[in-house]
């Protein structure tokens, strides 16, 4: 394969990373945001301040990953965002929603400060929903008919779950006391739903695409491939045992963060082994949707110098608000 | 309603919207700069609680930026997606280079800057607080410069429709770039300038000033004062370029229908484009020649020399007049204030209350006329996406007007919304009184932090 045929593979692995990290970091602050309405006043300001410092970066990611869509598989940019053009206007309108009802929660007069929390809640919830339903959509193929829709519902409502899992398992990490011992509870209660939607997209997908169905239940495929379904159920169990423990208390409360994001991890990289080479599935590949190798080549300088500097400095910015987090003041 | 008009006009409403907070924070991320290097110089008190005010007006803008930001990254696909098949090669780097350099910089330093005070040294929060400064400057470069080379297309050729990139250099030094990136920034500094005057006049009205509000509005007056009449300069070299490479838009802006010398400058005028002429013209003889050309017998060729081929008139021809027009406003309004100001020693409680509400008034005035230049720009590039070459109709998405109507409806209630938020918080930020408190931080000192007034966020 020349340099030429791998630089949308390249993208794709860069975009992949863009889209994971993304799903991640804001997963974690809109399961945050979903889990407000259950928290008291104190508690609301504490679950803000563990997000707060990181939130605007994370975002970011999504427009990495979008931008890279559209730069380097323009092709597939245009096809799936029309396919999905209402989801995509909703998740856009609940980004909008969270990311301003942030800031204004705190400089609004008191008496507005219900509506915005309202609406912090609201926006998170709309934006993981259509998230859901896009995620649905997109791994069947964006094709039409009831049986696809219901199943984009169903994601639409586990992937929501599993944003609350992970943020519950960030306040876990994050704070103390009876914020994070409710963490545990709100964890426990999202886990459930988590599993049962991870269940159904690995029953689903292979059901309705032929080519998913090859390539994970033809022999040896299978053998090598199990550890991943094996590693994921692991991992899940973890964690739900680990809730249990007392211990996520003290000194181990970044575990079960770290096992949701394992398993965030996983599911992944069985999607990504399922859909490659396709950009959408069963239609258009990577380099039937890649952009010229001569602006994928002027693109990839940038990638290589920018990412380790943005993977760096992010890496600093968690250092620097690292360990329990405290009130946010304005320098 | 015809599908490409309102995904127009869908596309219009999201840039609208999103360009004036960027107009805020690009310019306002400079000032902070400034307000915090004067405090670590001088130590007063007064420069460091102007930086604590305005950095929560930047952290509302910055999100408001963000998000809406978002929404554009998205919109390329869902409204033009034959925009990116045709000339993704040349769009892409620039947009990507855009996410890649400015938009993680701004974003991921953002939270250091805002609440990193405490936990970091006073030299790496001074240093993101200039790389936030850096990321929106830079994020500004690259996207007019994308926009420039959409209105003066180089360094490119076409192969079976697909544009190709021949030279980058050219691209990035494309004819209209440099005049563009100017009229900008410079259209930044201005916001941010009679924003600052407009909400310090408002606290002395309320007599909710405290120490910091004298030395906010001296730095806008001065800033203002200074930086319109560069600003003039700069729009009349700006169209003197458009004049060499979009001349239709030229003779939109000043409604010329056939190409005279000696052309009227219209101070109004009623556009019809059915009949194709002016009802109610009043103009000044000559003068729109001297001004474009500069020559009062300048030819300035009208748009019947562009058949099928130039922007629709009124939009462009009004829009050009409200901005000039508040441009006019803002030279007077700046240039008395600051000499009043001046004449009353700084101190803005003697300053006579009409001056003060003029200012007040002008708050928001760098919006409108933004807003208003981008009109002139944009629909003064119709019928074209790429000027010349792309017709805007061939790479508009084929969703359902219907879905483009409904949405387009859930985005304007939601800007109404959020401007209307906007405008009230800063508003009810600005009569608030400063809280109480120690007021300086001792750097690297999580005690001293704690101990430091601000609000929790």
């Amino acid at each position: 394969m020349s340099f030429d045929q791998a630089l949308p593979i390249i993208f794709m692995a860069v975009m992949g990373l863009a889209m994971l990290t993304y799903v991640v970091l804001d997963g974690y602050d809109l399961g945050v945001g979903l889990l407000m309405p259950r928290a008291t006043e104190a508690q609301k300001d504490m679950m803000i301040a563990t997000i707060g410092p990181f939130w605007d970066a994370n975002e970011t990611w999504l427009v990495l990953g979008v931008g890279i869509l559209l730069i380097a598989f323009p092709k597939a940019h245009g096809v799936v965002l029309t396919a999905m053009y209402l989801p995509v206007a909703l998740m856009l309108i609940g980004l909008i929603l969270r990311g301003v009802a942030f800031d204004f929660r705190v400089k609004a007069r008191d008496s507005h400060k219900p509506l915005w929390n309202r609406a912090f809640f609201a926006g998170s919830g709309i934006a993981a929903g259509s998230q859901g339903w896009m995620l649905g959509h997109y791994i069947t193929g964006l094709q039409p008919g009831w049986q696809y829709q219901v199943f984009a519902a169903a994601i639409a409502v586990a992937l929501p779950a599993a944003y609350v899992l992970l943020g519950a398992c960030w306040l876990i990490l994050k704070t103390e006391n009876d914020l994070q011992r409710r963490a545990v509870e709100w964890a426990k209660i999202a886990w459930l739903p988590v599993v049962i939607g991870m269940g159904l997209i690995s029953i689903i997908t292979p059901w309705v695409s032929p080519t998913v169905r090859e390539r994970w239940f033809s022999m040896p495929a299978f053998i090598a491939l199990f550890p991943i379904p094996l590693m994921t159920v692991t991992a899940l169990l973890a964690a739900r045992g680990m809730l249990n423990s007392h211990r996520v208390l003290g000194t181990l409360c970044w575990i079960p963060f770290a096992l949701v994001v394992t398993v965030f991890l996983l599911g992944f990289f069985g999607l990504a082994y399922s859909l490659y080479p396709f950009v959408v599935m069963d239609r258009l590949t990577i380099w039937q949707a890649a952009s010229s190798p001569e602006a994928l080549k002027v693109i990839l300088i940038g990638v290589a110098v920018s990412v380790p500097a943005i993977a760096a400095y992010t890496v600093l910015a968690y250092r620097v608000f690292g360990g329990k987090a405290s009130e946010l003041r304005y320098a | 309603m015809d599908a490409v008009l309102l995904a127009r006009a869908q596309f219009a409403a999201n840039m609208s919207f999103h360009i004036l907070f960027p107009t805020i924070s690009i310019a306002l991320g400079w000032m902070l700069l400034f307000f915090r290097w004067r405090w670590l110089r001088t130590r007063s008190e007064p420069w460091l609680a102007a930086y604590r005010f305005w950095t929560k007006v930047f952290a509302l803008t910055f999100a408001l930026g963000v998000v809406s930001g978002i929404t554009m990254s998205f919109q390329f696909g869902t409204n033009w997606p034959g925009y990116m098949e045709r000339i993704g090669n040349i769009a892409g780097p620039l947009l990507g280079y855009e996410v890649l350099t400015a938009f993680f910089l701004e974003a991921s330093f953002l939270g250091i800057m805002l609440f990193g005070h405490g936990r970091v040294s006073e030299k790496l929060h001074f240093t993101s607080t200039f790389l936030v400064a850096l990321g929106t400057t830079i994020s500004a470069f690259w996207i007019l410069c994308l926009d420039s080379w959409m209105q003066t297309p180089v360094g490119f050729e076409i192969r079976d429709g697909v544009f190709h990139v021949t030279s980058w250099l050219e691209i990035l030094s494309n004819p209209s770039f440099p005049y563009r990136l100017t009229h900008m920034l410079l259209a930044s500094t201005l916001t941010v300038c009679f924003l600052l005057a407009g909400v310090s006049a408002w606290q002395v009205l309320r007599g909710a000033s405290n120490p910091s509000t004298p030395l906010v509005l001296r730095v806008a007056l001065t800033v203002a004062a200074v930086l319109v009449p560069v600003q003039v300069l700069v729009g009349d070299l700006h169209g003197l370029n458009t004049l060499q490479h979009q001349p239709q838009k030229i003779a939109a802006m000043e409604a010329i229908w056939e190409t005279e010398r000696g052309a009227p400058l219209l101070l109004f005028a009623w556009p019809d484009e059915k009949a194709r002429t002016n009802r109610h013209a009043i103009g000044i003889p000559r003068a729109a020649s001297l001004i474009l050309a500069h020559d009062p017998d300048g030819e300035i060729q009208g748009l019947n020399d562009f058949p099928d081929a130039h922007p629709p008139v009124a939009p462009v021809f009004f829009s050009f007049r409200v901005m000039v027009g508040t441009g006019v406003l803002m030279l007077l309004s700046s240039w008395t204030g600051w000499w009043m100001y001046r004449r009353r020693r700084w101190d803005p409680s003697a300053l006579p209350r009409p001056v003060l509400w003029v200012l007040t008034a002008m708050s928001f005035s760098g919006w409108v006329a933004t807003l208003a230049g981008w009109y002139v720009t944009e629909i003064g590039r119709q019928p074209y996406i790429v000027n010349g070459l792309v017709r805007t109709a061939e790479v508009a998405s084929k969703v359902p007007s219907g879905m483009i109507a409904s949405t387009l409806a859930m985005y304007i209630t939601l800007y109404i919304a959020l401007i209307t938020a906007y405008v009230a918080v800063i508003k009810y930020m600005a009569e608030k009184p400063v809280e109480e408190g120690p007021q300086t931080p001792q750097s690297g000192s999580a005690v001293a932090a704690a101990a430091a007034e601000g609000t929790a966020a």
